[in-house]
């Protein structure tokens, strides 16, 4: 009831972090960072995956305990030792995944962790709360509607209500717009900025997307490997020089020459393909498309619409309920052999769960494709481990896989090495059909620009790669033609001479009416 | 020829009455694992807790004389059985499942150990309530006899399904049960709600069991059960982790279970074991119908490791 007037008249708080440390074990992942929130600000906290952007808003949020360091909230030392003394100081976190309960309403979510929320709870009263909540803001959401039928972006945006609604008057955004279109970006992005231009909030965004960064933020601070790495008016530095303090002074592998030539004949196509998920409704609906030798397709949408399963279909992970696929101008029946002939590789999205044998050693999943041919198994049924450890040895050097060795279990690796573990297994032999799907996500620069010049060289020897991704700019640097995938179907084609960022993401937040 | 259809309609009556009679441990335990699986944790060990809730209210009617008391100490012993399951499931990488099957088989073993001297005396009964007052037949007269613990049941359903909408622990216990990164967000003690959540569900259950033996059939022997725990767990599936569904899911495995007894009273003796599977058939059939290879069941809580 007083949430609404809170909201107005108390000020953001204005918060700096000095010298704060963090150790897990031997590893230091904050070393004395110091940052500086002045109330109102919309600040930027940049730095790769791995540099300590989590653990540092983790510590200030109360998740974890710092070793050593201090938060002054308004000039006051505060000790925050969970979430809740956070809560209390008016600290607030929308966190990358989502953390609602998808079975409840918007009304029980937004109501879920407020102060005196009494024994039995007086749904009327606390209904015509929220509903002046909620004219107060600047996005409103229907109080009725459950949770699991929200769009991502909606679902974001009550995310961040319900931070406000709990009081908190300085938000840190972990990277909210990974699962949103564009548009939807743009405008909760937007919004927020309208919040701390009034000086209502103040917003820490955790981003590695410098687009975002330049066009919403005022200030900006970059971790590297757990220390301070600049900081500064976003307005004063440019993005080179965002670059240089994300990734050191090291060189990015760079971006792979793209040979100009025709794509040759379809060997993947894909006709009329109708698949369910899990609850039985249909998540791609008639979708048809050819890849053709020597081309990168490049299938752009925001999550959810259809792409998981679809990846799953061409997988063999799961059945179609309508359509065929072809590969090499014949019915592709998924079985080992057809995949063996026909040379299709595929990197599936969290390769750890769909790619990869947990238990199994290193050297065991890089020879997944072939264990059962001369000359890993003699006779097609005795194992040469010899041979099996001298080849992952080779693959190992060749992409840079970073493991203690060979016979380390492939889940002791970080997920970029895991990443190329299962890359360099579809790429070891020669692929004619590529198929990956959000190849970089969660990767450093370094790998990013690895993995993707490994995706172009094989496109540059005439493999038909059909690549999809979440990522837009991924999609718009690599692929040769561009489609858009929107609630299970193509709604867009672009060739990429002609791909404009705003068309596309046009069609991506397209809904059927 | 008068006499079969009067027998049919004694058929369906008895039925009925039957459903009434025999559902209340159904309903006990079903909501005691609706409880549990709302907290987001399965607990396959309910069959061993009514099993040792009906042992320990009985000897605890046969030791005192009081009945209603024997109803009490048989819902602190699920709590306390249940609490054993809670806090083994609390530990890290433990399965709640394989908790689960060794609790069902250390509280039968447990029952049938300390409830031997048990057998041979006999407990007062729960009193009933003869709802069947204004009727002549003797028929629905014995049908509309009800045991006060299956209205207790029934107003229970009603108020956790009340309860699980609108107060601040119903919404902790469904945030702990769908989202533990929402509860942890939250700041909830995911453990301690869970363990509430279970030894609640072991309590109700306990209560389940102390009607098998201090109301119907009445007696304490090892055969009581007959499997009605595991049954209750798969109930809930059916019901969708609903209260209310809960309790007329648990009149219709009631009235399956009732059906042999029912037809044989009815003077229809052949195939009576036939009969009497009914309430496995109903089991196997609910299972096949919620499975399906392409479908997640609808409503199960996030967290429970059948819906996973």
């Amino acid at each position: 009831m007083n949430m609404v007037s809170q909201l107005a008249v108390e000020a953001p708080p204005s918060v700096s972090i000095k010298g704060l440390t963090k150790r897990f074990g031997a590893l230091t992942a904050l070393d004395d960072v110091a940052m500086e929130i002045r109330p109102g600000a919309f600040h930027a906290l940049l730095g790769e995956n791995g540099a300590g952007k989590s653990t540092l808003v983790k510590c200030l949020m109360g998740t974890y305990r710092a070793d050593a360091g201090h938060v002054l909230i308004d000039g006051q030392e505060a000790s925050i030792a969970s979430p809740r003394d956070a809560q209390r100081l008016g600290l607030g976190m929308v966190y990358q995944h989502f953390t609602l309960v998808s079975s409840m309403t918007v009304a029980e979510n937004l109501v879920q962790g407020e102060a005196g929320l009494g024994a039995i709870i007086d749904w009327p009263a606390r209904r015509e709360r929220l509903t002046a909540f909620m004219a107060d803001m600047p996005f409103r959401l229907e109080l009725d509607r459950q949770v699991s039928t929200l769009s991502a972006g909606e679902k974001q945006k009550l995310e961040i209500l319900k931070q406000l609604h709990l009081g908190s008057r300085f938000l840190v955004l972990d990277e909210p717009t990974s699962v949103l279109t564009p548009d939807e970006a743009d405008q909760i992005l937007g919004l927020m900025h309208q919040l701390t231009d009034a000086g209502r909030i103040s917003v820490v965004l955790i981003s590695h997307k410098l687009r975002e960064v330049e066009a919403y933020a005022d200030e900006v601070t970059v971790l590297r490997q757990g220390r301070l790495a600049g900081r500064g008016q976003v307005g004063s530095l440019d993005r080179s020089d965002m670059v240089r303090m994300m990734v050191g002074e090291d060189q990015l592998a760079a971006s792979a020459p793209r040979v100009t030539h025709d794509a040759g004949e379809a060997l993947l196509s894909v006709r009329g393909l109708s698949v369910e998920d899990d609850k039985g409704v249909p998540a791609v609906r008639d979708l048809t498309l050819d890849v053709r030798s020597g081309e990168i397709v490049g299938i752009a949408g925001v999550s959810g619409n259809g792409q998981t399963e679809f990846v799953e279909v061409l997988a063999g992970q799961r059945a179609e309920t309508g359509g065929h696929i072809e590969a090499g101008g014949r019915r592709y029946g998924k079985t080992r052999a057809e995949m063996r002939a026909l040379g299709i590789k595929l990197l599936p999205e969290a390769p750890l769960d769909n790619a990869c044998v947990r238990g199994m050693s290193v050297a065991e999943n890089l020879s997944l494709r072939t264990y059962d041919t001369e000359p890993m198994a003699r006779g097609g049924i005795w194992l040469n481990r010899a041979e099996m450890r001298k080849r992952a040895a080779g693959l190992i050097a060749r992409f840079h896989i970073k493991t203690q060795g060979p016979d380390a279990a492939i889940e002791t690796l970080s997920g970029g090495n895991v990443q190329r573990t299962v890359l360099a297994r579809e790429l070891s032999e020669k692929a004619r059909i590529l198929i990956v799907q959000n190849p970089c996500f969660g990767l450093d620069l370094k790998a990013v620009a690895e993995i993707r010049r490994q995706i172009v060289d094989a496109r540059n020897e005439g493999t038909a790669v059909l690549l999809i991704s979440e990522d837009l700019d991924e999609i718009l640097e690599l692929a040769d033609r561009i489609l858009v995938m929107s609630d299970g179907r193509i709604v867009y084609e672009t060739p990429r001479s002609e791909a404009d960022l705003q068309e596309i993401g046009h069609h991506m937040a397209h809904h059927e009416e | 020829m008068e006499g079969t259809e009067l027998g049919w309609w004694g058929v369906l009556i008895a039925v009925i009455g039957g459903a009434i009679r025999v559902s209340t441990p159904y309903l006990f335990v079903s909501l005691g694992e609706t409880l549990t699986e709302k907290s987001g944790r399965v607990n396959l060990g309910l069959e061993g807790v009514l099993v040792m809730g009906a042992m320990s209210g009985y000897a605890t009617a046969v030791l005192t004389g009081q009945p209603w008391l024997g109803v009490l100490v048989a819902g602190c012993a699920g709590a306390l059985l249940s609490l054993v399951h809670a806090l083994v499931c609390s530990l890290p990488r433990v399965n709640d499942i394989a908790v689960g099957i060794a609790l069902f088989i250390f509280g039968t073993g447990l029952a049938f150990f300390l409830g031997k001297p048990f057998i041979n005396p006999s407990a007062p009964r729960l009193p009933d309530l003869d709802l069947g007052w204004w009727s002549d037949s003797p028929h629905i007269q014995s049908a509309l006899q009800i045991s006060p613990l299956f209205l207790f049941g029934f107003a229970l359903a009603l108020f956790l399904a009340w309860a699980l909408k609108n107060t601040r622990w119903g919404l902790v216990l469904r945030t702990v049960g769908d989202s533990s990164e929402a509860a942890q967000a939250l700041g909830y003690n995911i453990t301690l709600v869970r363990i509430a959540g279970t030894v609640a569900g072991g309590f109700l259950a306990g209560v389940g069991g102390s009607y098998l033996s201090l109301y119907f059939p009445g007696t304490w022997n090892e055969g009581l059960s007959s499997g009605q725990g595991l049954m209750a767990v798969a109930l809930v599936i059916f019901a969708r982790w609903d209260p209310v569904r809960c309790f007329y899911a648990s009149l219709l495995f009631g009235g399956a279970t009732a059906l042999g007894p029912a037809l044989q009273s009815a003077g229809v003796t052949a195939n009576y074991y036939l009969y009497g599977a009914a309430p496995y058939f109903l089991t196997l059939a609910v299972l096949i119908y919620s499975a399906s290879p392409r479908k997640a069941l609808e409503g199960a809580p996030g967290e429970v490791s059948i819906s996973r």
